[in-house]
C-alpha cells in the first residue's frame, strides 16, 4: 500500500512536471539545500522541473550545518537554501543571502504579497508553508469522561486527571519533551503563553528569570506528571508513535504531524477515527496563545551571477506556485500561496493563526538562547533544583554563548 | 635507518596527516583564542505570512567593516576557555567560598556544564574501557575452546556488535530498551517492578550507557586477543603442566604475560574512543541524563547559530585530557622506545 | 591442538556457558532487525505491544500476509540504494588500498629507525587521532565549498584515509617491529637500497599483518558516518548516510523500515567477508600486534 502511495506520488510529481515546465523557463544554475521533508520534496522537484536550467538539490536533516559553509564561497555551491524563521537569522548574520526586492519586481507577479518575508524593509524570502503547534485530542476518550475540548493548559490538566480517574489511561498527555530543541520550543511556547519578552528590548540581554518563567516551567512540571516517564526522550517521532499506539488522549502537535495521525497506517481504528485537532492552547490568563508559528520559504544566495540569481528565483517561484498543488500535495502542508483549500488536518494551523499567535522571533540570537534552554530545563523537571536556579544557569549559559558571538560585550 | 630514507618512507603519510589534521588543528586551535566582533544590534521590522513584528537585528554595514578588518574575530586569549560553559574559573571560585560543605561545592561543580559533562566522561572511560578488555579477553577464551569448525560463524557473531551500523543499531536499541519493548519488558519481569523504565531514570540510563558502550566495543578487544592466543607458546604451556602448574597458574604466569602488549594497544586506543563517547547519547536521546565533551562540541555546532570558538575550546580541551590519559602509557611507550637503542 | 591447551570438562562447560551467553548479547539486537524487516513499521516499533514485532499483527492488516518485503524493495528499487552501494564499494576499494599504501610505507620506517623522532612521530599521530572528528569535519566545510571539493568521492576518500592513518601507523608498526630487522639488514648489506630491500624481502613477508590492517580500515571506511554525511552530495552517497537520510528529522511513514532492510542489507556482504578472510584476520593480527 505504501508502495502504492509512492508511486501515486511520482506521477503527481511527472504530471506536475509537464505543467510546469510549461509555466517556468529560465537559464542559469539552481542548486537548492533545505530539510527533507516531502513538502520540501514537492518544491524542489516543481521547481527542477524548470525548462533550460542546470539543477541539483541536497535535501537533507545536516542541511542547516551545510548552507552557510555552501553560501559562503565564490560562487556559492548553493543558489537558494530553504530555511524557517529559525534559521533565516543565521543566513542574514552571515550576510550569504540577497535582498529579492528587485527579483520580486521583475518576476514575482505571481507570489501573493503575505508571502513576502521582510527584514527592515528589504524583502529576504519568501514564504511557501506554515506550520504551529496546537492541540490534538481523542474525542472518544473526551467523550467517555464528559469534558469538552480543553482551550487552556489548565483544563488540560483537568482532563487528564478526569481520563486517569477513570482508569481510561494512565498517561494520557503526550508533547515533544525531548531535551533539547524539542524541550525548548515547548517552553519559548509556555513562555510565551504566560505573556513573558525573552530580551530586554532592542538589546541582546536576556530576561527570562522571573514570575513569567517560573509560570512556565511550573505548568509544564505539572503537566509531566500525565506524561509517560520517559518523557525527556520523547521527540515529536516518538510522541506520534505513543499516539497511535493509543496510549495518548491530549497532546500539543506540530500541525504538519497531525496527517499521519489521521491515516488508516500504523494504528488501530479507533485510534486514528476519533484523532481530532483544536486550536492553541493559552495558560494563565495573558491572552497569547502558549504556541508559535512558523514559515518555511526560500532565499537566494549573494555569491552567485546575476543570471543564476534569476534563475534561481524564477525556478523556486514555480515551485511554490499554485500549480503543484493537487490532491496528493494539498494534505502535505498548510501551503501559503493561493489556491489551497484546508483540509480538516490543517484546522489546527489556521485556527493558531486566527487566534492571533506570535511567529517564533527572528532574533539573530534567539538561537543561542534555545540551546542553552534545551540543555538545563530537564534539570527542573527531574527535580534536581528549582525553578529559579534553572532559569539564572539558562540566563548564564546564554550570556557565555552570546558573548562569545559578539552579541553582548 | 637513515634519516633521508625514513622522510621519503613516512612523507605519503605525513603529508595527508598534516594537511587533514594538523592543519584543522592549528586552525582549531586558533579559532578558540579568538572571539567574534561587537555586533552592532538595530530593531527592525520583520514582515511575514503572520504580519510584522519589532525584533532585533544586526547591522550588516557597522560590522562589515570590524570584519574586513579582523577577519578572525577579536583576540579573546584564553577567555573562551574561563566562561562559564568551558572551565569556568569564576563560577569553581564563587562555588568554593561560598559552598558550606564539599557535598554542597560538589553540586555546584555539576551544575556547570563542563565539569557535568567531564564527570560522565570519565565515569563511562573508567568502567568501560577496562570492562571491554576483560569481556573482550573472556570472549577470547571462549572462541579459542570452540572446535575448529565452528569458529568462522562464532567470530562473525561475535563481532557483529561492532560491525552493525551503529545508528540504526541504536534506533533498534532505544526501541528495544523501551518500557514496552523486548528488552524493557524483559528487564521489568526480571526486576519484578512493572513500573521500571531505563530511559526515566539517570542512574538506569548511566549503567545502559556503558553496557552499550562495552557490548559494542568488546569484539574489538576480543580480535585482538584472540589472535594473541594463537601464538602463545605451546611448549612453555606443555613445560609448565609436567611441573604441576594448575590451568589458573597456566594462564595467570604464561597466557596473561604474553598478552600484555596486545593489553596496552587495546588500552590505548579504548581510553581514546571513550574518552569521545559521543553516539550513544545522541542515539538513545540519553541528554537530559548524560553529556560527554564530544556531546558540548556536537550541541555547540548542531544549533541555529554555531558556536565555533565554544566548539574549538571544547575540542583543544578534548585533546589535552586525552593526553593526560593517556600519559601513563606513553611513558612505558617512551621508556620501551629507548631501550632498542 | 595440543594437549596443554585441552581443557578440563567443568572449564569447558563455563567457558562455553558463557560464549552461548555472549553470542545471544551479540546476536540477539541483530537478529531481531533480520526478523523485523519484513514487518510492517507498526509491527516493528510497536509501542503497544513488542510481541506484535513477532507475529506481525498489523503486518497482516496491512499488506496480507504475516511477511513483507516492502522494505527491501523500497530501499533497493524504489530509493536506488543500489547506487549508494556501488559508491561505498568505491570507497571502500580506494580507502583500503592508498591508506595500506602510505601506512606500510610508514609504518615500515617507524618501526626501522632508532631515532626518537619517530617516537614523536607516533605520539603525535596518536594525538592526531584525539582530535573529535565532529570538529574536524565541521572546520573541512568552509575550504571545501571555496576550492570546490566538496561533494566528491575522491575527497572523501582522502579525508577517509588522512583520518584513519594515526590507527594504520601505530597497527602496521607493531606488525613491522615483529619482522626481524635482520632480513632486510642483510638485503642491504649484499647491495640493495633501503627501498629494493623493502621491496624484495618485506614485501612478501607482510601480508598478514597488512590484511589485517586492511580489515580494520575497511571497516572504517565501510560504517563511517561523519565524514561521508557533511562531506558528500546526494548523488554520491555511500550506504551509511543514505540508510540514515530514510529515517530524516520527520519520520516519514514506511520509510523507517527502509532504513531497517537497508541495514540488513549492509551487513550481509561482511558477513561473507568474515568468513572469507577469517584465517587472515587471525593469522595477520598473530604476526603482528602481538609482540608490539
Amino acid at each position: 500500500m505504501k508502495i502504492w502511495k509512492n508511486a501515486m506520488l511520482g506521477t503527481a510529481v511527472a504530471a506536475l512536471s509537464a505543467t510546469g515546465a510549461l509555466a517556468c523557463e529560465a537559464d542559469g544554475r539552481v542548486s537548492i539545500i533545505g530539510n527533507e521533508f516531502p513538502a520540501i520534496q514537492t518544491v524542489a522537484a516543481a521547481a527542477g522541473a524548470c525548462a533550460g536550467i542546470e539543477f541539483t538539490s541536497n535535501l537533507t536533516a545536516d542541511h542547516q550545518t551545510l548552507n552557510v559553509a555552501g553560501m559562503t564561497g565564490n560562487p556559492a555551491e548553493y543558489t537558494t537554501a530553504i530555511v524557517a524563521n529559525s534559521s533565516i537569522v543565521a543566513l542574514i548574520n552571515e550576510d550569504v543571502i540577497q535582498p529579492l526586492d528587485a527579483l520580486v519586481a521583475e518576476y514575482g507577479q505571481d507570489i501573493s504579497p503575505s508571502q513576502l518575508i521582510t527584514v527592515d524593509g528589504k524583502i529576504m524570502a519568501v514564504a511557501f508553508m506554515a506550520n504551529a503547534q496546537h492541540l490534538v485530542y481523542r474525542g472518544d476518550v473526551l467523550e467517555a469522561v464528559g469534558l469538552d475540548v480543553p482551550t487552556s493548559y489548565e483544563e488540560v490538566l483537568a482532563a487528564a486527571e478526569a481520563i486517569r480517574a477513570a482508569g481510561i489511561m494512565e498517561n494520557p498527555v503526550g508533547g515533544a519533551y525531548a531535551a533539547g530543541w524539542n524541550l525548548a520550543q515547548e517552553f519559548t511556547n509556555m513562555y510565551i503563553g504566560t505573556g513573558g519578552e525573552f530580551f530586554t528590548p532592542g538589546t541582546a540581554e536576556v530576561s527570562i528569570n522571573n514570575a513569567q518563567g517560573v509560570e512556565a516551567l511550573e505548568m509544564m512540571k505539572a503537566l509531566t506528571a500525565y506524561m509517560n516517564p520517559d518523557y525527556l526522550t520523547h521527540d515529536s517521532n516518538a510522541t506520534s508513535a505513543e499516539w497511535e499506539a493509543g496510549n495518548v488522549a491530549l497532546m500539543n502537535m506540530w500541525g504538519s504531524r497531525t496527517g499521519v495521525l489521521m491515516d488508516d497506517e500504523g494504528s488501530a481504528p479507533e485510534v486514528y477515527e476519533n484523532t481530532m485537532v483544536s486550536g492553541p492552547l493559552t495558560v494563565g490568563d495573558s491572552g497569547t496563545p502558549a504556541t508559535t508559528l512558523w514559515w518555511d520559504g526560500w532565499t537566494v544566495a549573494k555569491n552567485v551571477s546575476d543570471a543564476d540569481a534569476a534563475a534561481t528565483f524564477q525556478a523556486m517561484a514555480a515551485g511554490v506556485s499554485s500549480d503543484i498543488l493537487n490532491d496528493e500535495t494539498m494534505s502535505q502542508a498548510v501551503w501559503l500561496m493561493d489556491g489551497f483549500d484546508a483540509a480538516p488536518v490543517n484546522e489546527g494551523v489556521l485556527a493558531s493563526v486566527a487566534a492571533g499567535s506570535r511567529p517564533y522571533p527572528m532574533r539573530p540570537f534567539q538561537g543561542l538562547l534555545h540551546t542553552a534552554l534545551g540543555d538545563n530545563i530537564a534539570d527542573f523537571l527531574q527535580g534536581n533544583e528549582s525553578a529559579e536556579q534553572t532559569l539564572a544557569d539558562i540566563e548564564a549559559a546564554y550570556t557565555a554563548a552570546a558573548t562569545e558571538k559578539g552579541f553582548l560585550q | 635507518m637513515k634519516h633521508s630514507s625514513f622522510f621519503w618512507f613516512v612523507l605519503p603519510s605525513a603529508l595527508l596527516m598534516l594537511a587533514f589534521i594538523a592543519f584543522p588543528i592549528v586552525s582549531v586551535v586558533t579559532q578558540s583564542l579568538y572571539q567574534e566582533h561587537e555586533q552592532v544590534i538595530i530593531e527592525v521590522e520583520n514582515c511575514g505570512p503572520f504580519g510584522c513584528t519589532t525584533a532585533e537585528s544586526v547591522d550588516q554595514e557597522a560590522t562589515a567593516a570590524l570584519r574586513e578588518a579582523q577577519p578572525l574575530g577579536q583576540f579573546a586569549g584564553l577567555d573562551i576557555y574561563k566562561d562559564r560553559n568551558h572551565l569556568a574559573f569564576a563560577e569553581v571560585g564563587e562555588a568554593w567560598t561560598s559552598s558550606v560543605s564539599m557535598r554542597d561545592f560538589a553540586g555546584s561543580l555539576m551544575n556547570l556544564p563542563f565539569y557535568d559533562a567531564i564527570a560522565f566522561t570519565l565515569t563511562y572511560t573508567a568502567v568501560v574501557t577496562p570492562l571491554t578488555i576483560i569481556f573482550g579477553f573472556l570472549i577470547a577464551i571462549g572462541v579459542n575452546a570452540v572446535a575448529r569448525a565452528m569458529r568462522g560463524p562464532t567470530i562473525f557473531l561475535s563481532l557483529l556488535p561492532m560491525i552493525v551500523t551503529p545508528i540504526v543499531g541504536a534506533l533498534v536499541l532505544f526501541w528495544m530498551v523501551d518500557a514496552r519493548g523486548v528488552l524493557g519488558a524483559a528487564l521489568q519481569w526480571a526486576s519484578g517492578d512493572p513500573d521500571l523504565s531505563v530511559k526515566a531514570s539517570t542512574p538506569l540510563m548511566w549503567i545502559m550507557l556503558m553496557v552499550y558502550g562495552t557490548w559494542s566495543s568488546a569484539p574489538f578487544a576480543f580480535i585482538v586477543y584472540y589472535a594473541g592466543l594463537q601464538t602463545v607458546n605451546t611448549d612453555t604451556l606443555e613445560a609448565a603442566m609436567i611441573d604441576g602448574a594448575t590451568r589458573w597458574q597456566r594462564i595467570r604466569y604464561v597466557v596473561i604475560p604474553h598478552l600484555v602488549p596486545l593489553t596496552t594497544f587495546i588500552a590505548l586506543i579504548q581510553l581514546m574512543d571513550n574518552f569521545r563517547v559521543f553516539e550513544p547519547i545522541i542515539s538513545f536521546s540519553a541528554q537530559a541524563h548524560a553529556r560527554s565533551l564530544s556531546f558540548a562540541i556536537f550541541n555547540d555546532l548542531g544549533g541555529e547559530t554555531r558556536l565555533l570558538s565554544s566548539a574549538a575550546a571544547t575540542s583543544v580541551l578534548t585533546i589535552i585530557g586525552v593526553a593526560i590519559l593517556l600519559s601513563p602509557v606513553l611513558v612505558r611507550t617512551w621508556r620501551d622506545f629507548g631501550k632498542e637503542r | 591442538m595440543s594437549k596443554a591447551t585441552r581443557l578440563s570438562p567443568t572449564t569447558k562447560i563455563v567457558a562455553y556457558g558463557f560464549l552461548s551467553l555472549w553470542l545471544v548479547m551479540a546476536a540477539f539486537p541483530f537478529v531481531w532487525t533480520l526478523w523485523g524487516s519484513f514487518k510492517v513499521e507498526g509491527d516493528f516499533f510497536s509501542k503497544a505491544d513488542w510481541a506484535n514485532s513477532l507475529f506481525g499483527t498489523l503486518t497482516m492488516s496491512e499488506t496480507g500476509g504475516s511477511f513483507t518485503g516492502d522494505g527491501y524493495y523500497g530501499a533497493w528499487v524504489q530509493e536506488e540504494f543500489w547506487r549508494a552501494a556501488l559508491n561505498t564499494l568505491i570507497v571502500c576499494v580506494c580507502v583500503v588500498t592508498i591508506s595500506l599504501t602510505c601506512g606500510t610505507l610508514g609504518g615500515y620506517a617507524l618501526s626501522r629507525s632508532t631515532y626518537r623522532y619517530a617516537f614523536w612521530f607516533l605520539l603525535f599521530a596518536l594525538m592526531f587521532r584525539a582530535m573529535p572528528p565532529l570538529t574536524l569535519v565541521s572546520g573541512y566545510l568552509l575550504p571545501f565549498f571555496e576550492w570546490n571539493l566538496w561533494g566528491h568521492l575522491s575527497t572523501t576518500i582522502i579525508v577517509l584515509v588522512a583520518i584513519n592513518q594515526p590507527f594504520t601507523l601505530w597497527m602496521l608498526h607493531a606488525f613491522f617491529k615483529n619482522i626481524p630487522k635482520d632480513l632486510d639488514e642483510s638485503a642491504m648489506v649484499d647491495g640493495c637500497t633501503r627501498f629494493q630491500a623493502f621491496r624484495h624481502v618485506i614485501i612478501p613477508v607482510m601480508w598478514p599483518g597488512v590484511i589485517t590492517t586492511g580489515l580494520f580500515s575497511f571497516l572504517l571506511a565501510y560504517n563511517d558516518f561523519a565524514v561521508t554525511t557533511m562531506l558528500l552530495s546526494k548523488e554520491n552517497q555511500t550506504m551509511v548516510p543514505k540508510l540514515v537520510s530514510f529515517l530524516g528529522t520527520t519520520q516519514t511513514k514506511g520509510n523507517v523500515m527502509f532504513a531497517v532492510a537497508a541495514v540488513v542489507s549492509i551487513t550481509a556482504p561482511l558477513f561473507v567477508m568474515i568468513i572469507f578472510f577469517q584465517k587472515q584476520i587471525v593469522s595477520g593480527l598473530t604476526a603482528g600486534a602481538v609482540k608490539g
